[in-house]
């Protein structure tokens, strides 16, 4: 199972922080401090596992952004990999050739969007249109929700004119 | 509107964190927010919930505390709007962990969503539960979530599998529950409800072996038709990556097969043909057909074997091993790893590769080469691939050479039968990376070095030239020090050579130079300057034209700041001043280390070998072993002198060194040893400690391994001075309290007085402790000097019966006031009619010292012609004031 997802720039700060495992509020920032020094230090081209403390973290760049999976040592390393692209592409055409900064004003839709891609740290989706629809569906049950409240508030100011 | 409510919005908050220049400046506006949402919250602001949750959730990801805000979710999540709820769940996942109480509050709320009729609010509720509920909201929840497995919409029923998954995880006992709507999920076509099914029938299996059976048996074809159909399938857009359809539920599906596989020769056969299928036809130029045959790969090593199938897994390896994509190659190394016990064979065959893969860049993969050469190693190879090795050693990255001395240290110990081989290869690491080296290692070394003796000049020599081009590594250079003082002779006389030597030519002052300079290395630390100081009085009397040099050297250190420096200056200047007639046997050669003991020792937890009668020492009953006697008085010496009573100390010099008859003569003292002195004898031959006294307990325990070369950490009387002189001390030994008692007062006292040793133990007439028809059990009592509260007790057993007595165990227990320690007894069988005996040593400590005496309960278990018997009692005949 992946135990937590990291989104790291390439400046060490933190984008999206999600944890399957408990880990209490010092070890979350322990784990991103060392993660972030181990993988930000590693040169490209090198592979994209690191062993760390009895489990691997998987990590994959996509321009300035670092994403990172921690999953148990026996775990499938490539399966993972795969599964940031997944996530990549779904954020993708969900924002339109996403970048850091869609991630930064947006980050809850971030979240959202991986909560549809995984739960428990396990994988419960394998098409992005699937994922797309959903995330499509809930945005627009949002947005009649505040359409509805606005003229409600409408109707009332009117009312008490 | 309350005045202080914060109205920026969410984007405005981050931009002008964004902007800040300084983290002070960042923590400002981070504390300006906090304190505005703080006040939102107080005043119950309905209206901001929304947004003052999300601006919780930016500034928690920046690593600031948020625990005001959790309350808040609460309210969100129990306000009937999907907005709301949306983010309530959302901010709930982020701040609160399982382990949150605040998290029990939330289970009802978690109930009514899991029953709501919007199937979206469902979905949030069982998201929220999948990441982050405990084992009493799995508990509380089950039902809810079992039910929809069923669900209408399979989007719900993929999210309650997996809900599922983390529900039996957190608590295993309600695994049967979900067995029967999991196989049900195997059948679904939506590829989301397939994939989480599968998921959750793997972990089934996991924790339970019944559901394994159920599965196996019910659902072993339907997966292999499922895996067929999938990799059969025409092109799907909506499943598509590069290539092949799914590789997602590939995957799933090849490690539920491997579940099922394991162990199971009718399932591994069933799935032999897909698994071959996949393993042949994949596409293995993308990430995700790799993805795939790696794991059918690993399904095919883990099912009951098929040849063919192996052969055809092992060929994949071999062409990841040789892709250039550094991810192939690392888990191509992964997966040989767990191949080597199946096929050590094929796995071989690689070596040469594997071999390249430790001196990779990548660390990453450098690791995972390490250990699966660790793995491959054996008689045929390790000579060369040490060497391999131990020459990629020297071009190594500082970080990565530690994993690797390691390593070969521990190849090289596994294969360390052939001697000259283990101790050339021990020098190399020691000299290249001896700082990684564990203390352990090196003090095994020493020991190997004194077993072979044919082997001390070869070493002696191979250190010698080795330390004129390198002396950066503490441990061997301790290593070098240890066998110049030892074996420094046989250094310049070029003994025991061996043919694949070259001869050089050392004089004496080249040796004591090499000493004088590890003495005065800048880096020395205390230890290797101890040693540094006993190698050079034995070498003083190695080589008598070189004595007044070291005599200079040593007296170099006799204003020491280091007490335990100082000490040994001034004592060892004094030997060779005033004792020029006893210190060549005082420096003697080192008797021969016993390696089994050593061995034993290492292995086993130390302080077992005092406190309970399991140790190593139990092993080897009384007497048998006069060859390593003289080792071991020496070791034992700190410990045996506990029951020596009075004047006795005498003679453990005697005993020990052989001191000149006339030296011992002179002294009064060891003239009236009479009965004592038998015992003491006695002692001094016997195995392990006799007499376990409490205070070289913690001294054991602290050192564990090191105490076989050091014994002496015990800080009492003449003896340990004694005992440091002839041991190389190596542990870390506090500044010694010897002070009135010390070497030159003790050397001093054989030419005037008695020796401090005269002293006030007290010894008390022997009881008869337990006696029955078969057995006598008497006990002789003696008090140590200093302690009053502790009273030794030396336990004799007599058989009074006419059969032999075998597994012969005693067991005592006492009252909470008093404090017992049991020695191991000296053996464990007992002839017949009182002709032997056995001996045990008990230690009783009375925390209520002249109040209260001491009481013991004693149990006996010993078998006559493998027939049980068991004999009981209560001692309370011992004398007052014990």
């Amino acid at each position: 199972m992946i135990h937590f997802v990291l989104l790291i720039s390439r400046q060490g700060k933190v984008r999206l922080t999600k944890w399957y495992s408990p880990y209490t509020q010092k070890e979350r920032s322990k784990v991103i401090r060392e993660l972030s020094g181990v993988i930000l230090s590693r040169a490209p081209k090198l592979c994209n596992f690191v062993e760390w403390r009895g489990h691997k973290v998987v990590y994959k760049r996509y321009a300035s952004l670092y994403f990172c999976m921690c999953i148990d040592d026996t775990d499938n390393e490539l399966e993972v990999l795969e599964m940031i692209h997944h996530f990549v592409e779904i954020l993708d055409r969900y924002f339109g050739s996403v970048c850091e900064l869609d991630l930064i004003f947006n980050f809850h839709k971030a979240y959202y969007i991986l909560d549809e891609l995984l739960i428990a740290g396990e994988l419960q989706e394998s098409s992005k249109k699937t994922v797309a629809r959903l995330i499509a569906a809930q945005d627009s049950l949002v947005e009649t929700a505040k359409e509805e409240a606005s003229s409600l508030s409408n109707i009332i100011a009117q009312a008490t004119k | 509107m309350n005045p202080f409510s914060s109205d920026t919005r969410l984007r405005d908050m981050i931009r002008a964190i964004r902007a800040c220049k300084t983290a002070a400046e960042e923590r400002g506006v981070v504390r300006k927010e906090c304190a505005a949402i703080r006040a939102s919250i107080d005043a119950n602001d309905q209206h901001y919930r929304h947004r003052n949750m999300s601006k919780l959730m930016f500034i928690h990801m920046l690593g600031y505390p948020t625990h005001f805000g959790q309350m808040e979710c609460l309210k969100l999540i129990s306000s009937p709007g999907f907005p709301e709820k949306r983010i309530g769940y959302l901010g709930l996942m982020l701040l609160v962990d399982e382990r949150q109480e605040v998290l029990m509050l939330v289970t009802n709320s978690l109930k009514q969503d899991l029953n709501h009729t919007n199937q979206y609010i469902v979905g949030l509720a069982l998201c929220a539960l999948g990441n982050i509920c405990s084992a009493e909201m799995a508990r509380d929840l089950a039902p809810e979530v079992e039910r929809l497995l069923q669900f209408r919409d399979p989007n719900i029923r993929k999210k309650a599998a997996i809900c599922s998954l983390r529900i039996i995880k957190k608590v295993p006992d309600l695994a049967e529950n979900f067995v029967n709507p999991a196989t049900a999920l195997l059948r679904e076509k939506h590829h989301g409800v397939l994939i989480t099914g599968v998921q959750l029938c793997t972990e089934l299996c996991k924790i339970s072996s019944e559901a394994l059976e159920h599965i196996r048996k019910k659902c072993t074809e339907g997966l292999v038709r499922t895996l067929k159909d999938l990799a059969n399938s025409p092109y799907s857009p909506e499943y598509d990556i590069a290539g092949i359809t799914d590789p997602f539920l590939h995957i799933k599906l090849l490690r539920l097969l491997r579940a099922l596989g394991e162990g199971d020769a009718d399932a591994s056969d069933s799935m032999n043909d897909i698994l071959a299928q996949v393993a042949s036809k994949t596409e293995s130029n993308k990430v995700a057909g790799n993805a795939i045959l790696y794991e059918c790969v690993q399904t095919i090593m883990s099912i009951e074997d098929n040849g063919g199938l192996r052969v055809l897994a092992i060929n994949i390896l071999g062409r990841f091993l040789s892709n250039r994509d550094n991810n192939i190659r690392y888990v191509a190394l992964n997966m040989l790893m767990k191949a080597v016990s199946a096929d050590t064979q094929a796995v071989q065959r690689h070596r040469a590769t594997i071999l390249e893969c430790v001196k990779d860049s990548d660390a990453s993969i450098r690791k995972r080469a390490l250990e699966l050469v660790y793995i491959l190693v054996n008689e045929a190879n390790v000579k060369p691939l040490t060497k391999e090795l131990v020459d990629y050693l020297e071009v190594s990255d500082q970080d990565f050479r530690e994993d690797l001395t390691t390593k070969i240290c521990s190849i090289v110990s596994k294969f360390s039968h052939e001697k000259i081989w283990y101790i050339d290869q021990m020098l190399k690491l020691l000299s290249k990376a001896g700082n990684f080296l564990k203390d352990e290692v090196w003090h095994a070394l020493i020991v190997v070095i004194s077993n072979a003796s044919n082997l001390h000049g070869y070493t002696v020599r191979a250190l010698y030239k080795a330390f004129q081009t390198s002396t950066e590594e503490e441990t061997f250079v301790r290593v070098a020090m240890w066998c110049l003082g030892e074996y420094g002779d046989l250094l310049i006389n070029n003994v025991e050579m061996l043919d694949i030597e070259d001869p050089i030519t050392v004089t004496e002052s080249d040796a004591v130079d090499v000493v004088e300079h590890a003495l005065k290395r800048h880096s020395s630390d205390l230890t290797t300057k101890e040693m540094a100081l006993v190698a050079l009085l034995k070498l003083s009397s190695r080589f008598p034209s070189c004595t007044e040099r070291i005599r200079e050297i040593i007296i170099q250190y006799k204003g020491n700041l280091v007490l335990e420096l100082q000490q040994r200056s001034i004592e060892f200047n004094s030997i060779i001043a005033k004792h020029q007639n006893i210190s060549s046997t005082l420096v003697e050669r080192m008797p021969v280390l016993d390696e089994a003991t050593f061995n034993a020792r290492r292995a086993g937890s130390l302080p077992d070998a005092v406190s309970t009668p399991t140790g190593p020492s139990v092993n080897l009953p009384n007497g048998a072993v006069k060859s390593v006697a003289p080792l071991l008085d020496l070791l034992d010496l700190s410990a045996d002198d506990t029951p020596a009573p009075s004047s006795s100390g005498g003679d453990f010099l005697n005993d020990l060194i052989g001191v000149d008859p006339s030296v011992v003569s002179q002294q009064p003292g060891a003239i009236h040893t009479s009965k004592n002195s038998t015992d003491v004898l006695l002692d001094l031959l016997s195995i392990g400690s006799p007499s376990a006294p409490i205070e070289s307990l913690p001294v054991q325990r602290n050192s564990s391994t090191i105490d076989i070369l050091s014994p002496s950490t015990s800080k009492r009387e003449p003896i340990s001075s004694l005992d440091d002189l002839s041991s190389v001390s190596l542990s870390s030994r506090a500044p010694s309290n010897t002070g009135a008692a010390s070497m030159t007062d003790l050397l001093d006292g054989f030419a005037s007085g008695p020796p401090a040793s005269e002293n006030n133990g007290l010894v008390y007439p022997p009881i008869t402790a337990f006696e029955s028809s078969s057995l006598r059990l008497t006990f002789n009592l003696s008090k140590q000097p200093g302690s009053p509260q502790t009273t030794n007790v030396q336990a004799t057993f007599m058989n009074l019966s006419s059969n032999a007595y075998t597994d012969f165990v005693f067991q005592a227990a006492v009252p909470k006031f008093l404090q017992l320690l049991l020695d191991p007894a000296s053996g464990n069988t007992l002839p017949a009619n009182g002709k032997g005996s056995i001996t045990q040593n008990l230690k009783v400590t009375n925390s209520q010292h002249g109040k209260k005496s001491l009481v013991m309960r004693i149990r006996i278990t010993y078998k006559i012609n493998g027939e049980d018997k068991l004999e009981e009692g209560q001692i309370t005949n011992f004398p007052r004031d014990l």
